[in-house]
């Protein structure tokens, strides 16, 4: 259900989009208000997360320990799975945040004929880290819409990424790897029987919506009847980038229906599992150093409590205690 | 009363999830898989809420009759006090990587024990009620109405987590469902749902220093005991010392070292190392408790049963604290005991009396972990030891979950067991060090009526020693948790059985070899060593 739900939703945005700047004509609100509309919300949306998240403190230190603690002097501490110092903690997010370290342990375990295996499983890993890579590519070459001149590093990544000059226009090896990655993902939610089962419509949105944006992209790119007038959309794009917004014709409606769901994916962004972008950094599993016995942390609401002092202890067993030769504070 | 099934039968588990959307919270109560309700005069003595005599399987749990906004009110206190909750609850992207991760899950194959959905059974609630999407968009966004039977489903699941973090190593955003379900717990011991093997074990700890509840004699009593052991089978007499003023150490252990076999062999071993280094040291009936039952049940239980190491310590007047053998005991004392009851001011830097070093790791906390101290022993050559007294034994190390992924101390056993027993042999590596397995039964699930479910639980980790066994002939599980100590004998009767299971200290015990002492024929169980006889 969960995943009918969500591609009807992502096929009905683009039909929407289809009559509203195709057959109406409503360029203007898809091309000028909608994305500017989209950038406000994410911005926004995303900073009062980050600032939601911040405001609640961090009152233990507890760090998930992959690795020897530092103890003693010859024992061989890990520097990054169990860090104790600041730049242990920043090697540690490095590899998270960059190589996906956490995933990359990914085992299966399976039990079979009364034995039970854990076999290494690296394809979700694989899968993910070519995901995130790939989409962070494509939108940084998309930068070449946005400036002028075209900065160096967006030239650059421009042609490695074509670099298997594969026909004409020249085929993105990002490009295909987005969609390979994507359709791994979907699939394996609804293949894999627990995947199945635990999936809520908001994992499949935000997979469909993705693989949407990346589809009628290629689409104008590699098929000549989707083929829209790439000056017009730099014109576009540089007017919204300078705060200039015009609206040049001819723009196929294909492109609208790629500018709406890339801005739909905006405005969901801050509301959606999709914030683990930014709340990885916040982790405190991951972010803190492993050094708690070494040094104290503050906890800002060190909730009182009431104890059981030593004295009322004594109150409460003092005959016994002398009785078995225990010393006591104050005599019966 | 509920019997575990034959392994067999739990072996035909499946792991495909039933046709029932998870989202509908009406649970099975199956006998063996939850505990017996927390009793209404342990919840008086914590001054804890609702205080009365309910069962699980009535219809009705006698809950406060606002107790819908009490866990409101709950959670979002609890929402701005942490932030590990905030953000593991918002992040989740369920791609599943935490799902077969779970020993739960694994052994009994209900798909609520996946870490994601379990984490998810709150998840929903604070959706639909903390969050915009859920507001507006209720299930659609992954939002549930709470209701008595997610309460039900609550008490059925949380209780079916061991906080092992075993979980958290996996989860690409280092979510740890742990958390998790030590906050949920808490919740539902605001409106009094929770269960009797920990809210008992808690109320003792605070009444008398100990969990089974031990008055200060009986408590000094039990080590006597031991003291008489230690003379027949090793013919030194030992004299420890209680609630001694001016000591320089104060000598913290778990409480089931002290009553229950085989802890207690592990205790014997404590009291013959200290009288083989001459430590001066002293054994307090007030602080007389490491484990620590409050992290089971409310952050504040936690620091109230913790605040008495560092209370007695300042009224004893002593140097520095050592601590014994055991798992949560350690995952509070490393994690949390300095900055809910510190700081320790009044202590001084932890120094081996024997050895001189500086236990700079220890400097805040002023607190030694009895491994961390044996292990510089031993590096500095400091015990006299006989390792092939233990030649009997082929061993293998668990890692106890809370010493792994709560602390990091993976090293310091390995050297302490490899330098006192000539036999060992580790499990497979996707099983040890901070991938390791939970026994299965811990946060105060080693309760009788929980058996059927802990013996699934602790499959994968009896599989692995079954493994070993059948590879290398190896006979002796070696851990450093109390609660270990009690969980893995029976699983191992279950699993793999003839595999006996032990502390570190009782093999270092069994090795040293102590001034005075006679032909050691037997080991500290009164056994006979083989291959000691023909000495006779
Ligand atoms: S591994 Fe982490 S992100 Fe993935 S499903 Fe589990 S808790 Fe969620
Ligand atoms: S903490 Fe351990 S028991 Fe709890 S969900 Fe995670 S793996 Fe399972």
């Amino acid at each position: 259900m969960a995943v009918w739900y969500s591609l009807l939703l992502v096929l009905g945005m683009s039909l929407f989009v289809y009559l509203g700047a195709g057959l109406l004509g409503l360029q203007a609100i898809f091309g000028i208000v909608v994305p500017y509309a989209a950038i406000l919300v994410f911005l926004i949306g995303f900073s009062m997360r980050i600032l939601g998240w911040a405001r609640s403190p961090v009152p233990f230190r507890i760090p998930t320990t992959a690795g020897q603690q530092k103890s003693l002097g010859w024992i061989k501490p890990s520097k990054v799975d169990s860090p104790y110092t600041t730049w242990g903690v920043v090697g540690r997010m490095a590899m998270e945040v960059l190589l996906f370290r956490s995933l990359f342990r990914n085992t299966k375990a399976e039990l079979t004929e009364g034995k039970l295996a854990y076999g290494s499983s690296k394809w979700l890993w694989l899968f993910g880290i070519l995901f995130h890579y790939t989409f962070l590519t494509i939108i940084i070459r998309h930068l070449r819409f946005f400036t002028e001149p075209v900065p160096f590093f967006v030239q650059a990544l421009d042609r490695i990424d074509g670099m298997l000059q594969i026909g004409s226009p020249v085929i993105y090896q990002t490009d295909v790897i987005l969609v390979a990655a994507l359709l791994f993902l979907l699939i394996r939610r609804l293949v894999n029987p627990q995947m199945r089962y635990l999936s809520l419509p908001a994992d499949y949105f935000p997979l469909f919506l993705i693989l949407g944006i990346a589809l009628t992209g290629i689409m104008m790119r590699y098929f000549a009847i989707f083929k829209v007038d790439l000056l017009s959309v730099k014109v576009l794009a540089m007017g919204l980038a300078t705060f200039s917004p015009t609206i040049p014709d001819g723009i196929g409606v294909m492109f609208y229906i790629h500018l709406f769901l890339f801005s739909v994916l905006l405005a969901y962004f801050p509301f959606s599992k999709l914030m683990h972008l930014g709340g990885v950094f916040l982790s405190p599993t991951r972010n803190l150093p492993n050094d708690s016995r070494m040094v104290r942390h503050v906890n800002p609401w060190n909730a009182p409590v009431k104890v059981h002092t030593y004295e009322h202890y004594e109150d409460d067993f003092r005959d016994k205690m002398i009785e078995a030769d225990l010393p006591v504070e104050k005599q019966a | 009363m509920s019997q575990a099934p034959k392994p067999e039968e739990l072996l035909r588990v499946s792991h495909i999830p039933p046709k029932k959307d998870w989202m509908d919270p009406r649970v099975d109560l199956i006998p063996g898989t939850w505990g017996y309700p927390g009793k209404a005069s342990s919840l008086e003595t914590l001054g804890l809420p609702n205080p009365r005599e309910w069962n699980p399987t009535d219809e009705d749990w006698k809950l406060p009759p606002n107790w819908k906004e009490i866990i409101h009110e709950g959670l979002k206190e609890r929402l701005e006090k942490y932030r590990s909750l905030k953000v593991f609850l918002d992040i989740c992207v369920r791609c599943g990587a935490c799902a077969d991760k779970c020993h739960f899950f694994i052994g009994s194959g209900d798909p609520k024990n996946m870490p994601v959905l379990r984490a998810e059974l709150l998840r929903s609630i604070y959706r639909q009620d903390f969050t915009m999407a859920g507001k507006i968009l209720g299930t659609f966004a992954g939002g549930r109405e709470l209701t008595e039977d997610v309460i039900k489903e609550w008490f059925y699941y949380f209780h079916q987590c061991t906080e092992c973090r075993r979980c958290s190593l996996y989860c690409p955003y280092g979510i740890d469902t742990a958390e998790v379900t030590i906050i949920v717990r808490e919740l539902l011991n605001l409106i009094g749902v929770n269960i009797d093997w920990i809210l008992g074990a808690a109320a003792n700890c605070y009444r008398t220093g100990n969990h089974l509840g031990l008055e200060p004699h009986t408590f000094k009593g039990n080590i006597e005991y031991l003291v008489d052991d230690i003379e027949e089978y090793v013919g030194v007499r030992l004299n420890p010392t209680f609630n001694r003023k001016g000591a320089e150490v104060l000598f913290i252990a778990p409480s089931g070292d002290v009553f229950a076999d085989p802890g207690i062999f592990t205790y014997m071993g404590y009291l013959m190392l200290f009288e083989h280094i001459g430590l001066d040291y002293t054994i307090s009936t007030y602080a007389s408790e490491g484990g620590n039952f409050g992290l089971f049940t409310s952050q504040e239980t936690m620091k109230r049963l913790n605040s008495k190491m560092y209370a007695e310590a300042k009224r004893l007047g002593v140097k520095w604290i050592l601590g014994g053998e055991c798992g949560h005991m350690w995952r509070v004392l490393h994690q949390y005991m300095d900055t809910m009851n510190g700081p320790a001011d009044f202590l001084e830097v932890p120094k081996s009396p024997i050895t001189g070093t500086v236990f700079d790791n220890a400097k805040s906390t002023k607190m030694v972990h009895i491994v961390e101290f044996m292990a510089d022993l031993i590096h500095h050559g400091k015990l006299k030891l006989n390792p092939s007294r233990n030649d009997y034994l082929r061993t293998t190390w668990h890692d106890s979950c809370n010493v792994s992924r709560g602390m990091g101390m993976f090293e310091e056993p390995r050297y302490v067991l490899q330098s006192v027993c000539n036999n060992f042999y580790e499990m497979p590596e996707n099983t040890i060090r901070e991938q390791t397995f939970c026994c299965g039964g811990g946060t105060g699930l080693n309760a009788g009526e929980f058996e059927y479910l802990r013996m699934m639980g602790g499959m994968p980790r009896a599989f692995a020693v079954k493994h070993v066994q059948e590879k290398h002939g190896v006979n002796r599980l070696v851990n450093v948790c109390a609660l270990d100590r009690a969980i893995l004998p029976p699983l191992m009767d279950y699993w793999a059985p003839e595999v006996s299971v032990s502390g570190l200290t009782e093999l270092v015990a069994n090795a040293l070899v102590m001034e005075g002492e006679h032909d050691r024929l037997t080991d500290l169980r009164g056994e006979d060593i083989p291959g000691m006889e023909g000495d006779e």
